[in-house]
């Protein structure tokens, strides 16, 4: 049965492409079946991750709109170059803005981007800030993580005036933030998007919350 | 169990070991071995995908003719590991956001496909089970055991994260044995991965040539043969 000369006949050649057509349509079915079944779970796990990290932000009682689905996303080139595309999540309550968190990336890190959120109250303060996802060292960078150290917890509070715009800098550069250990790099391009965040907001306030909301792909 | 599936059990956990003795699979293997938990969401989605793949491959045996059987067992493959990642993107999201990329990249772990050919190509379903299950348990056992070691030497702590894998309960499945543990940061880089997986090579050899009833000496570099050495 197992003729040793391929392709010797056509009707090998046909019963073959036959076999593998079956396998892969019995393989498509079965992954179209599967993600009709996970679809819906896997949006809602990913709605669920989305507002676990925004509530880190914006606290739940603050604000009584959907923040999940309250979001657009632009890309500018003047303020976040190389066409980094910016999401904002606007927090309300009884329509009155309350704050807005930027998901955006911050680049110049030591191993890459940082893919931070920025929370910001409407009068300009920093409600926080969290990194969502990094490839700095182990060891050195991490302390960016809330598990490793309260580093990052040190923005909340801060605003374009406290300090003022010439200690917008880590130590090392004459600012007023504390690098880590053994990093600078990272610090830096943290606490530099940080304050781009908050030029950006304070230009761009009345945009940001009357911009209608664009849901997509979170 | 029968002395046939008993056979099958023992050569993929230990007689020809994934990680250990194959050594295949060695890309995941040094990446995700951290932690413990990280390493049992890995080892248990592998076994998963072994379990399966090997099933399809073995039930297709009869229709696939050799010269198709690599694309039809890459095909079969690439589903049963595209199908598990959305089951744990379902249902473990948070381990699924951790091991990332480890997870389609299943798709290239040597062992799947040298298990599909040397053996569910030419064995009935049930055995070939129980092979996928054991050459994953196999290879998940490596998995934790390095980075037990990892996440000990490195954090002082065994189950960090455990919630990852076993719901919310797991968290405190957490073991801090040195309390203010410096960390130390060789094992949790991938140099340290190396060194603990040479440990582990060589631990194994060494109970190996042990039960043989060999002198260490005559242990065998861990290869793919397990044909001792003639030297």
């Amino acid at each position: 049965m197992d003729s040793k000369q391929p392709g010797g006949s056509t009707g090998h050649a046909w019963r073959s492409a036959l076999a593998l057509g079956l396998v892969a349509l019995i393989g498509t079915a079965l992954l179209a079946g599967i993600q009709q079944l996970t679809r819906k779970r896997i949006e809602a796990q990913e709605r669920r991750a989305v507002l676990a990290q925004l509530g880190q932000l914006v606290a739940a009682d603050r604000y009584d709109n959907a923040l999940h689905d309250d979001r657009f996303t632009f890309t500018d080139n003047r303020w976040f170059p190389g066409g980094r595309e910016v999401t904002v999540y606007r927090a309300r309550l009884h329509g009155e803005a309350v704050a807005a968190v930027l998901k955006l990336v911050a680049p110049g890190g030591y191993n890459g981007d940082i893919h931070m959120l920025v929370g910001i109250n409407a009068d300009g303060t920093l409600t926080g800030v969290r990194v969502t996802a990094h490839k700095e060292t182990p060891g050195l960078g991490d302390a960016l993580e809330t598990a490793r150290s309260h580093w990052i917890l040190g923005f909340s509070g801060r605003s374009l005036s406290d300090p003022q715009p010439s200690g917008w800098a880590v130590r090392r550069d004459g600012g007023v933030f504390d690098q880590f250990t053994g990093a600078t790099i990272t610090p830096r391009a943290v606490v530099m998007a940080v304050r781009q965040a908050l030029e950006y907001f304070s230009a761009n306030k009345e945009m940001l919350f009357a911009q209608p909301a664009e849901p997509g792909n979170p | 169990m029968k002395p046939a599936y008993r056979s099958i059990f023992l050569d993929g956990l230990w007689q020809r070991n994934t990680g250990l003795v194959s050594l295949l699979g060695l890309c995941p293997l040094l990446a995700v071995s951290g932690t413990v938990v990280n390493g049992l969401g890995l080892g248990l989605a592998t076994t998963l995908v072994l379990v399966f793949s090997n099933l399809a491959v073995s039930l297709s045996r009869g229709i696939l003719r050799p010269e198709i059987r690599i694309p039809a067992y890459v095909l079969i493959i690439a589903s049963v590991v595209t199908a598990t990642q959305l089951l744990m993107q379902a249902w473990l999201y948070d381990l699924y956001k951790v091991l990332g990329i480890f997870i389609p990249l299943i798709v290239t772990n040597c062992a799947i496909i040298g298990r599909a050919e040397a053996f569910a190509a030419r064995n009935a379903p049930l055995p070939s089970i129980m092979d996928g299950l054991a050459t994953g348990l196999g290879f998940c056992l490596t998995l934790v055991l390095l980075g037990a070691l990892r996440e000990l030497a490195g954090r002082g702590t065994l189950f960090s994260q455990a919630g990852l894998v076993f719901g919310r309960w797991g968290d405190q499945l957490q073991i801090s044995l040195i309390a203010d543990y410096p960390g130390f940061l060789l094992a949790v880089l991938p140099p340290g991965a190396f060194f603990g997986l040479g440990l582990l090579i060589a631990g194994r050899n060494f109970l190996h040539s042990r039960m043989a009833g060999q002198s260490p000496q005559h242990a065998i570099i861990g290869g793919v043969n397990e044909t001792p050495s003639t030297a």
